[in-house]
């Protein structure tokens, strides 16, 4: 039984690799770019499922740690010229100044930063419930911004920081595409295993009945914050990789509708499915993107209509609104992929049949 | 087994018990009967650590264990089927089960528990991948019973098992109950229904408002004036 398990999975990531590569060759370098973005939300949406649909902690700071690993990661990896270029007002700590380490161990340390960050504010703040622990994430989330956006030395403040290298290790635009989807398929198969695992259970009990879960010796607090510094770290390594995929960050990036934004996705997704965080984090940022003809002119005939820039975001506010109150469920449910769904399509089983 | 001496317990301002004094002897079942808010719940909460004990002592086993956190209770063999049952309804009926055996570490073990538990209720086993949300009643409380049977118990609390339920299956739980008592395992058990809880104790303590009023064995107190007026509605 496990084993068929094990072969299973490799015969999907096997598929999946496949499919990235034929995707690969046909997609030109704009549309790649998106693609590459559709990776990151993956990995954003998984990190804030982990926390808010399989521990069903309510937390609304994912903006703060993407800023924590982005701002991290690209103090890392910037080269000395490079930094001296963008601390024009004030110069950089000296002891920032000479810091460079190659992209994946910088990424990791980002990643590690903002679970660190987590950590520290996850000890008070996960005492917290509900609406409460929502309003204290976002709450850490507007603080990072706005430190982000007064340590001039550090962050270079509200001007930002441009001329990020590209992902990888080549300096190579054309490299990311598999950094960011090879990350893809790690987050995937890593948080497969964790849920699969008696701390996912342990997880999924938590958000079920919390006094049953600890009536049953589980240790809230620190499944908690276990789930809040693993996800933390998923999403420092996403706001790391948004950051060097746009070559630029700066505080206004990591607002709190950067958080909302993932947390639409989670929510069409399915909130405690990891299969509808996939799918739902690719539609969603494909369909911004594609509806970006919403907030230009539009020309149906003889008729013109004058698009407003940010009709798009008002489609997904719609959206949300109906899915929220239609179909709370979201695309998947809790409900994931697995291959004993193809065993239920009549023309396989007619086939299991005869053999 | 287990030793309560002079519990306190507070809400806010609410003095929830009021100083109780009782033990629980190894392969008993003791009951602790009383009316609602008379403090029953509190009593099993302080004692697995999930309500703060403001004073007295909690001993098992010989060793004291007030104001220890409820994962260490679990692993000294104290578990409590909650009231009103608290099964996880998203998760599958076998998932539910292995909840309750999270602290344990011993595969081969969990595995004959876990058969044990199917003997005890066939039900449950015939409803392995069902999410627990869609039992009935009764097969959720049994699942409640056999959760807190994975975990190995020693000591069994049950908080009123009978409630909400039809006055058929309570009988199937209580049989349950005397049936898990004759395997062994030491039993206490809360209960409004005062009559079938008397019935199967050995041994009783009513109590009122915070304070144990009456003790005695199951029998005894089941033919009490005091007892049968007061719960059984027995108005000779």
């Amino acid at each position: 039984m496990k084993k068929a398990n094990v072969v299973q999975s490799l015969v999907s990531i096997a598929v999946v690799v496949v499919l990235l590569t034929v995707l690969n060759g046909f997609l030109s370098s704009f549309q790649a770019r998106i693609f590459n973005l559709c990776g990151i939300y993956v990995i954003l949406a998984l990190s804030m499922n982990l926390i808010n649909g399989f521990v069903g902690l309510f937390s609304l700071g994912h903006a703060g740690f993407m800023a924590v690993g982005a701002y991290t990661t690209a103090m890392l990896t910037m080269s000395k010229e490079m930094k001296e270029m963008n601390f024009f007002l004030e110069p950089i700590a000296p002891w920032l100044l000479n810091v460079q380490l190659p992209f994946p161990i910088a990424l990791i340390v980002g990643g590690l930063m903002a679970s660190l960050a987590a950590f520290i504010i996850g000890a008070p703040v996960l005492r917290l419930n509900d609406d409460y622990l929502a309003i204290a994430t976002l709450g850490f989330s507007e603080i990072i911004r706005v430190i982000f956006t007064n340590t001039q030395s550090l962050t270079n403040g509200a001007l930002g920081l441009k001329g990020l290298p590209y992902i990888g290790i080549a300096n190579k635009s054309s490299e990311a595409y598999w950094w960011i989807w090879g990350i893809v398929i790690i987050t995937v198969v890593f948080m497969v295993v964790l849920i699969k695992s008696t701390y996912g259970r342990a997880f999924k009990a938590i958000r079920e009945d919390e006094v049953a879960a600890e009536a049953m010796g589980i240790n809230l607090f620190k499944h908690k914050m276990m789930a809040f510094v693993i996800g933390a770290f998923f999403a420092g390594i996403g706001g790391s990789l948004l950051g060097h995929l746009m070559g630029t960050i700066d505080p206004l990036l990591f607002r709190y509708l950067l958080t909302f934004n993932i947390v639409l996705i989670v929510v069409l997704g399915g909130i405690g499915s990891i299969t509808g965080s996939v799918i739902s984090a690719i539609v969603v940022t494909i369909a911004m993107e594609v509806l970006r003809i919403l907030d230009g002119t539009i020309k149906i005939g003889s008729l013109v209509i004058n698009g407003i820039p940010g009709t798009r975001m008002v489609v997904f506010s719609v959206l949300l609104m109906v899915v929220i109150l239609f179909y709370q469920r979201g695309l998947m449910g809790t409900k994931e992929f697995s291959w004993s769904w193809f065993k239920k399509l009549p023309f396989i089983t007619k086939k299991a049949k005869i053999s | 087994m287990l030793k309560i001496n002079d519990l306190h317990v507070h809400y806010g301002g609410i003095h929830a018990l009021n100083g109780i004094t009782l033990e629980v002897p190894e392969n008993k079942i003791v009951t602790l009967i009383g009316a609602n808010g008379a403090g029953k719940s509190s009593t099993l909460k302080s004692i697995m650590g999930l309500a703060k004990t403001s004073h007295g002592t909690i001993q098992f086993n010989g060793e004291e264990i007030t104001g220890k956190p409820t994962t260490h209770m679990v692993s000294q063999g104290l578990i409590l089927v909650p009231e009103g049952r608290r099964i996880f309804s998203n998760l599958t009926v076998e998932e539910n089960l292995f909840l309750g055996s999270y602290l344990r570490k011993d595969k081969a073990e969990i595995n004959k528990d876990l058969n044990w538990v199917y003997e005890l209720f066939p039900r449950l086993k015939e409803r392995l991948w069902q999410m627990a949300g869609t039992l009935s009643g009764g097969e959720q409380q049994m699942l409640a019973v056999g959760r807190a049977l994975m975990s190995k118990p020693k000591l069994l609390m049950m908080d009123e098992p009978s409630l909400g339920l039809a006055p058929l299956i309570v009988k199937d739980i209580f049989n349950i109950i005397k049936e898990i008592h004759r395997k062994g395992m030491t039993i206490l058990l809360i209960e409004q229904n005062a009559k079938a809880a008397l019935e199967a104790a050995d041994y009783g303590y009513v109590l009122e408002t915070g304070i144990i009023t009456l003790e005695g064995p199951g029998k005894e107190l089941l033919v009490n004036d005091q007892v049968q007026r007061a719960y059984l509605g027995d108005h000779k």
